[in-house]
């Protein structure tokens, strides 16, 4: 099975949506791996360089809505092929949730006052996931672990290795 | 305890219940253009599964760009198209016969009271129109459903959406899902499906009813629903006429997915409309959004009509009453993509194409085009579209462009104004 975590990539900023992450113009692209460039490209936060950022991350951490718009995977895809597979949030949305246990990756909801806290621990900050205990274990500025539940089926997908695979054996 | 129309809808569809909030639906249409859908049929064929669960069932459109603009476009089309073919997939629509996916499919009679409906599209949602569950979905759960015919979703709690009043000359049900949106914010829907009801919506055409459902993803939710009427089956009378004697037992049979009086609902709200201005977006999210009032005088540069949520009869209808007789100014350019053949042809049949022309539009084929900044009217940095599209996201129809969204009627005004302005003052 899969490990989960690494270098954490903080996006202060809630709604920040599917078009933020992969503009509409890469959606002509007929491989995941062609969109690597394009993560984040219309993104707009103070001081932020998206492929200077993004390099060797492994972990968003973010505030409320992420993903919200379009139904588009890519907006999955584009932080697989950047070798980050797991996204921890206030909130989702819907799809782009449901695309992330599809493709067997993680989407954990923490409240905020834990978005808070991750996000006070500075740009050198890991996060480690155990998905037994269904725990993150960060380690920045300080250490701090924060528990998060996930839904059965959720867990079965990430386990099976996302929904194709889940659905080819079930029905 | 009574249920809602779409715990009805689920109750039908259960496939499976792999967990205590998760159940596997049973899909009746699979819809799939040719953005979302090459990546799943790619993946398919490496798998060595190359087949679907039923051709009948699955719905194929080119429309995102099309004609194809480059070798990219080009390529997804061709895949889509050769895939059509391979599959024996009959409902494929190509240049000459394709049109905008959520105008063009209803327009074809494919959605019914009670169906559930999956596309890799965010605005599957204006389904619901017609009292069916219809959600966007990503690549992987359209593979799926492609495969197997069926899709995964958390049960949803519904929103009762009452809109009573009347609503004022000059204010659409565009009007409507934008002042609703303001008040939900852009996720205060998510996870819920969103029933509107009420005398307003009891009035709707089915246009009407499908701009305001169109845009239930941009509160969050995973559909809007209308309850299948009278008007539901007039409308889908040429397609159903040999399943019933006549339409009153249609509407009749249309009542088995009403939601019951003693449904739970999430939460409840009631919306008078009789009062309501026309609205318009300011800022860079479907929920930043201000009476038209408030932002007159705001130049453009551009007015875009058309897209899923405002690309159809009835608005091109609603436009040309203000543009008749009217030119554009001179500093707007202006652009109308008819949703579908079937529209464009009807707009002909009504000189509501000549209306367009003499007034300085460029009357482009159906696509969904510049809304989402593919083609066909793609800002340039700094530039501001006055559009009946249904995303004001930063970036989305050009990089660096500025979309303000708002009704037909709303756009068209603009577009003689060569401003922002109140359209009741032209009516």
């Amino acid at each position: 099975m899969k490990t989960f975590g690494g270098p954490v990539l903080f996006l202060d900023r809630s709604d920040i949506n599917t078009d933020e992450i992969i503009p509409a113009k890469y959606l002509t692209e007929n491989s995941k791996l062609a969109l690597k460039p394009y993560i984040l490209e219309d993104l707009k936060l103070p001081g932020f360089d998206p492929l200077r950022d993004t390099k060797g991350k492994g972990v968003v951490v973010t505030r409320s809505n992420f993903g919200c718009g379009s139904s588009r995977e890519h907006a999955v895809w584009v932080f697989e092929v950047n070798d980050i597979n797991v996204v921890i949030a206030e909130s989702f949305a819907r799809i782009f949730r449901q695309n992330m246990f599809n493709c067997g990756m993680l989407a954990i909801e923490l409240p905020g006052q834990d978005i808070d806290a991750l996000l006070s621990l500075g740009g050198k900050t890991t996060i480690a996931v155990d998905l037994d205990k269904e725990t993150i274990t960060a380690r920045g500025a300080k250490e701090m672990t924060c528990k998060f539940a996930l839904n059965s089926f959720d867990k079965d997908l990430v386990q099976a290795g996302g929904w194709l695979a889940y659905a080819d054996k079930k029905y | 305890m009574g249920k809602t129309i779409t715990e009805k809808i689920f109750e039908a569809h259960r496939r499976d219940t792999p967990s205590d909030n998760n159940v596997v639906l049973d899909i009746d249409v699979v819809m799939c253009h040719e953005i979302t859908t090459p990546i799943a049929i790619n993946d398919l064929e490496e798998r060595g599964m190359d087949r679907v669960f039923d051709p009948a069932r699955i719905k194929v459109v080119i429309d995102h760009v099309t004609p194809s603009k480059d070798t990219k476009t080009a390529t997804q089309a061709k895949i889509l198209r050769d895939w059509a073919r391979r599959q024996h997939i009959k409902d494929f629509f190509d240049i000459g016969a394709n049109g905008v996916c959520h105008a063009l499919f209803p327009e074809k009679g494919f959605i019914r009271p009670g169906y559930t409906v999956i596309m890799g599209d965010s605005h599957t949602c204006t389904h619901g129109a017609f009292g069916a569950f219809a959600a966007g979905v990503g690549t992987t759960d359209l593979e799926v459903g492609i495969l197997k015919g069926v899709c995964s979703f958390r049960l949803p709690e519904t929103m009762k959406i009452t809109i009573t009043g009347s609503l004022g000359k000059g204010v659409f049900a565009k009007d409507v899902i934008l002042r609703i949106i303001k008040e939900l914010t852009v996720n205060g829907a998510t996870d819920k499906v969103m029933e509107f009801c009420g005398p307003v919506v009891d009035g709707m055409s089915m246009e009407a009813r499908m701009t305001l459902c169109n845009m239930a993803i941009e509160a969050g939710a995973t559909c809007g629903v209308c309850l299948p009427d009278r008007v539901t089956a007039e409308y889908l009378w040429p397609f159903i006429q040999d399943e019933y004697k006549n339409i009153d037992e249609a509407v009749v049979d249309f009542r088995k997915w009403h939601s019951d009086g003693d449904a739970h609902y999430f939460s409840e709200k009631t919306f008078d409309v009789s009062t309501l201005p026309p609205q318009v977006t300011y800022g860079f999210k479907p929920d930043e959004v201000k009476d038209i009032t408030e932002m007159a005088g705001t130049m453009i540069d551009q007015v875009y009509m058309g897209s899923c949520t405002n690309g159809r009869i009835e608005d091109l209808r609603a436009a040309a009453e203000v543009l008749k007789g009217r030119k554009i100014a001179g500093n707007v350019r202006a652009i109308l993509s008819p949703a579908t053949p079937k529209v464009y042809s009807q707009a002909m049949d009504e000189g509501l194409i000549k209306i367009f022309m003499d007034a300085g539009f460029c009357v482009t084929n159906p696509t969904c085009g510049a809304c989402l900044g593919m083609s066909n009217g793609v800002l340039a940095a700094g530039e501001v579209c006055a559009s009946t599209t249904n995303r004001n996201f930063n970036g989305r129809m050009g990089k660096g462009g500025m979309v303000h969204l708002m009704s037909p009627v709303s756009a068209a005004a603009a577009a003689v104004h060569g401003a922002l302005v109140d359209p009741r003052e032209m009516l």
